[in-house]
């Protein structure tokens, strides 16, 4: 084991950063973007709503792997002809992006729907609009409930990023599979692979939690 | 107090998680490399009269899944069940040879954890190879090629050896590690199976496919406007593996292998698969 280690540091290491790199991208990406389909879903305006809903529901349930074919496969070729090539990082990042963003915008809808109505009410009442009354009083705290979920979601997006790897995104993953063939021993070198993983999800998961109990009794 | 003393606790309990899940993993995996050790694979296929083969399914010519009848058919297959048919009347008995859906990159752990017998599945003896598992004699002289869009004006690897060019090959295929001999400017990218690599082609991710000619030719026959181009660059003959120090059977097939080839059979099979594809001196691969 710490002879492959040593001898294909460098190419693991780059599959790390690749790693880590996607995961970064992916997990502001799906924040954002999931934030923002969580605030249609809970909006007043119906367009928005279904508009939301039917995102949620797409890439809820269409398997990762598929989403990220689909942009590596079909959506490449056309962006291409437009100067705009897409190769596996990319496909895998942008899969990554949607499948998690579907996730997290269930996630803050459910914290947001958490937050008492009459809060809401109370705001628009005392002068807010609804923009400003979501903005302050409730995303705030529609976050703080969320966090414990959010964590799950955030270190199921490192391990499933792991889908580069299926588009030659040059990952970790995609690293281990070429080195496992070079060597043809495949359980130390996923073995080793899996401790690289722990070593970006375990302070996720701590960080999380030290998060978790920052905000602890905040919000009710 | 009490918050560092819980986390203290958590902290430890973790740590102490952490150590028996990677303690049994160990475990297991010794476990798992002795238990396998001492067993003779010919003494197995003996007594069980049955050879379990590991083959291609996706790949055309050698080994591809008919969807039809659910048959996987090649010509890996075809010689499977000659050496198969051979080894059992040398030693009088009767063996029934049973296939088993493999990829490059499953191949060995399948063979290492004792699912298959051996495979077939255009698989090249190299050296660091030899070092985990035996290998036959070679069976099919193979060298490395490349197959790209009949509108690209590209004639051999040499065209290929540009900053600005992206090869595509299979993972845990050997001639993903060839090419950088050959193209060693161009950027190199290791899709998941040979469907995956000609998907990524058509979608304009890569410039070229890189593997055997074998599996080429059989690539160009399914896709019109795909041609191997120029003549093989190396020399890299499929040989039928077994698990490491399996001398008796690895003997067993090379003499099945040489018998075969001497009654004929063997010149029939390669007729069989290759006389049909175009652009391919099947003659020459005739022993």
């Amino acid at each position: 084991m710490i002879d492959i280690l040593l001898k294909y540091f460098p190419q693991l290491l780059n599959g790390f950063w690749v790693t880590i790199e996607s995961s970064i991208i992916a997990l502001f990406g799906s924040l954002i973007l999931g934030t923002i389909f969580a605030v249609m879903q809970v909006s007043r305006n119906k367009i928005t709503r279904i508009i939301s809903e039917t995102y949620v529901e797409i890439f809820r349930n269409i398997p990762l792997l598929v989403i990220t074919l689909f942009f590596f496969a079909f959506v490449a070729p056309v962006a291409k002809k437009i100067g705009l090539p897409i190769d596996g990082f990319t496909a895998g990042t942008i899969g990554l992006t949607l499948y998690t963003s579907a996730f997290i915008a269930e996630v803050i809808r459910s914290g947001i729907n958490s937050i008492s109505s009459s809060q809401m009410e109370g705001a628009v009442s005392n002068g807010l609009s609804w923009w400003q009354a979501m903005r302050y009083i409730v995303l705030p705290q529609a976050f703080k409930i969320s966090i414990p979920n959010l964590g799950n979601q955030f270190v199921n997006l490192v391990k499933n990023s792991s889908v580069l790897a299926f588009v030659a995104g040059l990952d970790l993953m995609y690293n281990a599979n070429s080195i496992a063939q070079n060597t043809f021993d495949s359980l130390n070198t996923y073995f080793i692979v899996a401790i690289f993983y722990l070593i970006i999800t375990m302070p996720i998961s701590y960080y999380m939690k030290h998060l978790e109990q920052r905000f602890k009794g905040g919000a009710h | 107090m009490e918050k560092a003393k819980k986390r203290q606790f958590g902290i430890v309990a973790t740590l102490i998680s952490i150590l028996i899940f990677f303690g049994a993993i160990t475990i297991m995996a010794i476990k798992a490399n002795t238990t396998h050790q001492g067993t003779d694979t010919l003494e197995r296929v003996k007594n069980a009269h049955i050879m379990t083969w590991g083959v291609k399914a996706d790949t055309k010519l050698f080994g591809l899944m008919d969807t039809n009848d659910g048959q996987i058919k090649g010509f890996d297959v075809d010689i499977a069940k000659a050496v198969t048919k051979q080894i059992a009347s040398d030693l009088n008995i009767t063996i029934e040879p049973i296939f088993v859906q493999v990829t490059s990159s499953t191949r060995i752990q399948l063979l290492k954890n004792g699912n298959i017998d051996a495979f077939a599945a255009t698989a090249t003896a190299t050296p660091e190879r030899k070092k985990v598992a035996d290998f036959s004699k070679p069976y099919f002289s193979a060298g490395q090629s490349i197959l790209v869009p009949t509108k690209e004006n590209i004639k051999s690897v040499k065209d290929l050896n540009k900053a600005d060019k992206t090869i595509l090959g299979v993972v845990g295929a050997n001639s993903i590690i060839n090419i950088k001999k050959f193209a060693p400017k161009a950027k190199i990218l290791a899709l998941n199976d040979y469907a995956q690599a000609m998907t990524a082609l058509k979608a304009g991710q890569g410039d070229a496919i890189t593997s055997d000619n074998g599996i080429l030719y059989g690539m160009s026959m399914e896709n019109k406007g795909y041609v191997v181009a120029g003549e093989p660059f190396t020399n890299e003959p499929y040989s039928i593996a077994f698990d490491k120090d399996q001398v008796p059977i690895t003997k067993a097939t090379n003499k099945a292998l040489d018998e075969i080839i001497k009654n004929g059979s063997y010149n029939k099979l390669i007729k069989k698969w290759f006389s049909k594809v175009p652009g391919m001196n099947w003659r020459s691969l005739e022993r």
